[in-house]
């Protein structure tokens, strides 16, 4: 905080990398752009292949790749590179969902429940408890029973079971920010709270709301991914690298386990770029509190 | 004499209940004259922030009365409204310069939200009025656009000062205000406070465990030691002559050459039966 930091600062390893790298570490970099890699062949490669997805040739089931098909065709003969670059779209926009509608909630609830406190915040509390008590796969599962499979049901389920990750963060942090000096400055200034929650807790806790959605992300979209491999999520024909998984196991008997282990890769990479990512910067809004 | 500004009758704060209740002040009294200044005096837990607290609205008192300009300010302002209207009468300066300002707000912008809660003023008028309380306080353009990382403790002692001006209240809390400061900083933050004083006419009350600092900056001074005033009157008499054996005990724990810790030690006074 003051220059005593800031010269301790100087003798860390990589310090002068990371200040001229936004503060964060070069693996957390390398995580953005794999990640942005994967966004970019997921939501543009779809408008530069000429590839249907969907187009079934039964003849050629389990053909292996050639210049038309190089990742080769499925056990209904879909070419396996289309299928998965559209399948990324799918696969991202689950979880990007999941953790946009978790993460809203999620932080109104936590900071209304530090501002108001008293009885509001204790009703907060157990309800986040009594959330984080149900494993989100099972919600989503019964969700899915009830209204039907589908990505839809999938996503609001998931995204419920997903809020006490982000409020439970948030509050912690929120509140003690809320116990510093300057926010009783600006109460007895006669600030709103609403306007002391947006516009000074709120940022100065941003840092690790990105963070814990950011990790949120990849375990979503595993939860997805797991749906749809269950036949739960993502519905046939629609590509998805969950379903993929799935539909590619009756290959794998076959000697054929190109389709689920190529959808798997992805997964894997994904995920671990986004875990990755989130925990530096985890690390980083840390460093910075 | 007029009517005094602030009058504080057996103000009184416990905290806990049943057999964990603990009497952080009990029965505090005293005025507060336009244009005075005020010390408050007491060692770490004698109840002179809880006091200050009260009287700025962030905890309620459990009995006693807070009249302020004749209003009665006893219990916190609940609505936004009538926070406001207390905004423009009394204001408090922290102890920590640190964390007394969002480490992610901008000086000029700080002191621009102030100045917008309480008064409607166009863009270029906050601008002008920013400027003015930097002025005052003697900060210039370009720490009203810095961050307050890159201030150090005594400028943004300065900047919580002008935050605390900014609504132009008739009171303000100092509640150590000068303690985190080295000691010359302190020095020249002490003469900003006399020279505001003398401006504007503002009155202080001022919270401090050094004597040094209450000889410099007020008028009158009140004692506190368990919760309780146990020694009031004009600054100088109350430190010169103190009649109360515990403000000779503070008077004479300020350390000087011929000064030997453990002889004050010794002569600690006993609970006062009172």
């Amino acid at each position: 905080m003051t220059a005593t930091t800031a010269t301790a600062g100087l003798n860390r390893p990589g310090t002068w990398l990371r200040r001229r790298t936004g503060g964060l570490a070069p693996s957390g970099w390398a995580a953005v752009a794999v990640l942005a890699i994967v966004v970019l062949i997921s939501f543009v490669g779809p408008y530069l292949i000429h590839t249907d997805p969907n187009a079934v040739d039964l003849s050629s089931a389990y053909y292996a790749p050639s210049a038309a098909h190089p990742f080769g065709q499925d056990a209904s003969g879909r070419d396996i590179l289309a299928r998965l670059i559209f399948g990324g779209r799918t696969a991202l926009i689950g979880p990007f969902l999941v953790v946009a509608a978790s993460t809203v909630v999620g932080t109104v609830l936590a900071l209304a429940a530090v501002w108001f406190g008293g009885w509001f915040d204790a009703v907060v509390v157990r309800v986040i408890d009594a959330i984080f008590a149900f494993p989100g796969l099972l919600l989503a599962i019964l969700a899915t029973a009830l209204f039907g499979a589908g990505l839809p049901a999938a996503i609001v389920a998931l995204s419920i079971s997903y809020i006490p990750y982000i409020a439970r963060v948030v509050r912690s942090a929120a509140l003690r920010e809320r116990s510093l000096p300057y926010v009783a400055a600006l109460r007895v200034q006669g600030v709103r709270g609403s306007m002391i929650s947006l516009r000074h807790i709120l940022p100065n806790v941003a840092s690790l709301i990105v963070a814990n959605a950011t990790l949120a992300f990849g375990f979503a979209l595993i939860d997805l991914a797991a749906l749809s491999f269950i036949g739960l999520g993502v519905q046939p024909p629609t590509a998805d690298w969950g379903a993929m998984v799935g539909q590619g196991m009756a290959g794998i008997l076959q000697q054929q386990p190109a389709e689920s282990i190529y959808a798997s890769v992805l997964i894997v990479i994904t995920v671990g770029a986004a875990n990755l990512l989130g925990d530096r910067l985890t690390e980083r809004s840390e460093a910075r509190a | 004499m007029s009517a005094p500004l602030l009058q504080v009758e057996g103000l009184t704060k416990s905290f806990g209940r049943g057999q964990f209740e603990s009497l952080v002040v009990d029965g505090v009294g005293f005025e507060l004259h336009a244009g005075g200044s005020l010390g408050i005096v007491g060692e770490s837990g004698s109840g002179k922030t809880t006091t200050a607290r009260m009287l700025i609205g962030l905890e309620r008192p459990t009995a006693g009365r807070i009249t302020l300009d004749g209003e009665d300010h006893t219990h916190p302002a609940r609505s936004v409204k009538a926070l406001r209207a207390r905004g423009r009468q009394i204001q408090i300066v922290f102890q920590d310069p640190y964390t007394s300002l969002d480490r992610r707000q901008r000086i000029g912008d700080c002191l621009a939200e102030v100045l917008r809660v309480h008064f409607r003023l166009g863009r270029a008028e906050v601008g002008a009025r920013v400027r003015e309380l930097g002025q005052l306080v003697g900060l210039d353009e370009r720490q009203l656009r810095a961050l307050p990382k890159a201030l150090s403790g005594g400028q943004r002692q300065r900047v919580a000062i002008a935050r605390a001006l900014a609504a132009d209240p008739k009171i303000v809390i100092l509640d150590e205000a000068v303690s985190a400061l080295d000691v010359s900083i302190q020095a020249q933050i002490l003469n900003l406070l006399a020279d505001i004083r003398e401006r504007k006419g503002v009155s202080y009350l001022f919270i401090s465990h050094d004597l040094a600092v209450i000889r410099q900056i007020t008028d009158h001074t009140i004692v506190m030691r368990h919760g309780k005033v146990v020694e009031a009157g004009p600054t100088a008499q109350v430190l010169d002559n103190p009649t109360h054996p515990y403000t000779r005990l503070l008077r004479d724990s300020v350390p000087r050459a011929d000064w030997t810790p453990g002889a004050h030690a010794a002569t600690e006074p006993q609970e006062q039966a009172r």
